[in-house]
């Protein structure tokens, strides 16, 4: 039981970690809290609510569909909605955090309007497939989550630490006008990575489908605010503090809700954000100097 | 090999650069000095494309190369060692070297690191340990051999050796020696005006946004203006 719950919770959290590191590596190289990726997360579920429900094509074909959309949508949003407000003179440090509010009532208002709202059901051949060993029953659906998720995460940081490109997006993360200085174009490593970050949102979004089996135009927000309550509780901007934080996040809310009181289950997230902050204001791998000086 | 003529620049409504203008040749040091505030850094600043001019040219190498970006100019061949180091201080020295030879797509990468640290050991010693752990000495020496590693032709150093100790002073200007005889032009700003001027082959002077005096090295180390304002401290 508790095991079961456990590989619930494992699921789910992995899933946060794919949405928090999306909101992690803007953070990282923009200094600024993306609020449309949530939305753009759930434009990702409706995409494979779309080719697999709808257009009753394979999930393969929904990952790649959703990967492509948000991947432009990560597009759009930096050219459109972000470098023009950049190291312009007298715009304030808070314009690209309302222009990102503003796109993510944008696409909220716009799934509402095209796909309507309440529940949609996002079917796929295998959802009840089950697995039974001993007396735990497993999905099929949550390991593949699970390996995905995993996966991921491990070709992002083999990606940062190892690659060039890996290495220029840290550079910039860390400081733009040294990356510069060191031949790094910047404004295309900014776009990169806002491109990379919101296809990690879309992934999830499939993901989130397949595990609960239901898509909302609602659903960006509060996925939003749980990916920045754990990029607090990991650290600003720090890739690990994302990924760890995550999963603790999804095994606590599932050991609430099956040991608890359900109705808790979201308030998880920020009672444990307040303790965090109460006791280690950088989070749990955030550094001690202020790296979101910027 | 560079030309700097009249540039202005601006932060904001403030204007810090009134008209410079100023030629290094190839192969040569020239220093630049000036008090605080005199717009040297601005200069420096202007030259490598951080900072745009709002009058005035750059060329270099016959090329206007007036408000290109910093990363288009370091593939020009112009490298800035920015005042205060910035060393990328979350990532390893390892990785701070090869981000010096990002621009670079050849195969001698991983020589010219490994030469690197054998020129600096400190380096090859520290090579795993992250930026922002080492002493200020040796972030000024990860900061030049990083910037050498983008093989610049012309080398831009922001005062190399402030806040350090007399000893490791010393081994900076030594550096400055050595890149001048591999053939390196370099263009150094200093408060240490007589050691400058001593590796100098050419010294300007700045005060206030403009430059005020400028003439051969050695002239200027004999210049009564300049042993007055910056090396008269004989009685001290
Ligand atoms: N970011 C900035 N914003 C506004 N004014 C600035 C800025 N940076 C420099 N200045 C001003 O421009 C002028 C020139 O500064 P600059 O840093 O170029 O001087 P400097 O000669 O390098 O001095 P130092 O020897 O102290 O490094 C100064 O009056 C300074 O106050
Ligand atoms: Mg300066």
């Amino acid at each position: 039981m508790l095991l079961e719950q456990l590989i619930n919770g494992l699921t789910l959290g992995s899933i946060y970690a794919i949405v928090a590191l999306g909101f992690t590596l803007v953070f990282g190289v923009l200094g600024i809290i993306n609020m449309a990726h949530g939305e753009i997360f759930m434009i990702g579920a409706f995409i494979g609510v779309l080719v697999t429900s709808v257009l009753g094509l394979p999930l393969w074909i929904a990952f790649i569909a959703a990967i492509a959309v948000t991947a432009l949508l990560g597009y759009m949003l930096e050219r459109i909605a972000l470098r023009p407000l950049r190291g312009k003179q007298g715009v304030s440090h808070l314009a690209p955090l309302i222009s990102t509010i503003g796109v993510s009532i944008l696409l909220e208002n716009l799934s509402h309007h095209i796909f309507g709202a309440g529940n949609h059901p996002f079917r796929n051949s295998f959802a009840e497939i089950q697995i039974q060993i001993g007396s735990i029953t497993i999905y099929i659906v949550q390991i593949l989550i699970f390996v995905i998720s995993i996966a991921l995460m491990l070709i992002l940081s083999y990606w940062l630490s190892k690659t060039k490109a890996g290495k220029a997006l840290r550079a910039t993360a860390e400081n733009l006008e040294t990356a510069s200085l060191l031949g790094v174009n910047t404004k295309r490593t900014i776009t990169t990575t806002v491109i990379i970050a919101s296809a990690l949102g879309g992934i999830a979004g499939i993901l989130v489908g397949m595990a609960f089996n239901s898509v909302n135009p609602q659903m960006g927000l509060s996925m939003g605010l749980k990916g920045l309550a754990i990029i607090i509780l990991g650290g600003m901007g720090n890739v690990k503090g994302a990924m760890a934080g995550g999963l603790l996040l999804g095994v606590a809310e599932t050991m609430i809700v099956a040991y608890g009181d359900s109705g808790y289950r979201d308030a998880v997230a920020f009672i444990t954000i307040i303790f965090v902050l109460l006791l280690r204001p950088q989070g749990l791998f955030g550094k001690n100097t202020s790296e979101a000086g910027r | 090999m560079l030309k700097v003529k009249g540039i202005e620049t601006f932060y904001g409504k403030i204007q810090a650069l009134k008209g410079v203008s100023l030629e290094v040749e190839q192969g040569q040091v020239v220093t630049l000095l000036g008090a605080n505030g005199a717009g040297k850094s601005t200069t420096m600043k202007t030259i490598s494309g951080l900072l745009k001019p709002k009058h005035g040219t750059v060329e270099f190498l016959g090329e206007n190369i007036t408000g290109l970006r910093p990363d288009q100019l370091l593939r020009k061949g112009i490298a800035l060692v920015p005042e205060g180091r910035a060393i990328l201080s979350t990532m390893t020295v390892m990785e701070n070297l090869e981000m010096g030879a990002y621009h670079r797509s050849d195969k001698n990468i991983k020589k010219d690191i490994e030469e690197v640290m054998e020129q600096f050991p400190i380096l090859k010693e520290r090579s795993e340990q992250l930026g922002g752990t080492l002493s200020g000495g040796q972030q000024q020496m990860l900061a030049i051999a990083r910037a050498l590693l983008s093989k610049p032709k012309l080398l831009l150093l922001d005062e190399p050796s402030m806040g350090l100790a007399p000893l490791i002073v010393a081994d900076i200007f030594k550096m400055i020696r050595e890149i001048k005889a591999a053939g390196t032009t370099v263009l150094l700003v200093e408060q240490n005006a007589k050691q400058a001027l001593k590796v100098a082959d050419y010294g300007y002077v700045m005060e206030t946004g403009k430059v005020i005096i400028n003439g051969e090295a050695k002239d200027l180390l004999e210049d009564a203006r300049i042993v007055e304002a910056y090396l008269g401290k004989k009685s001290s």
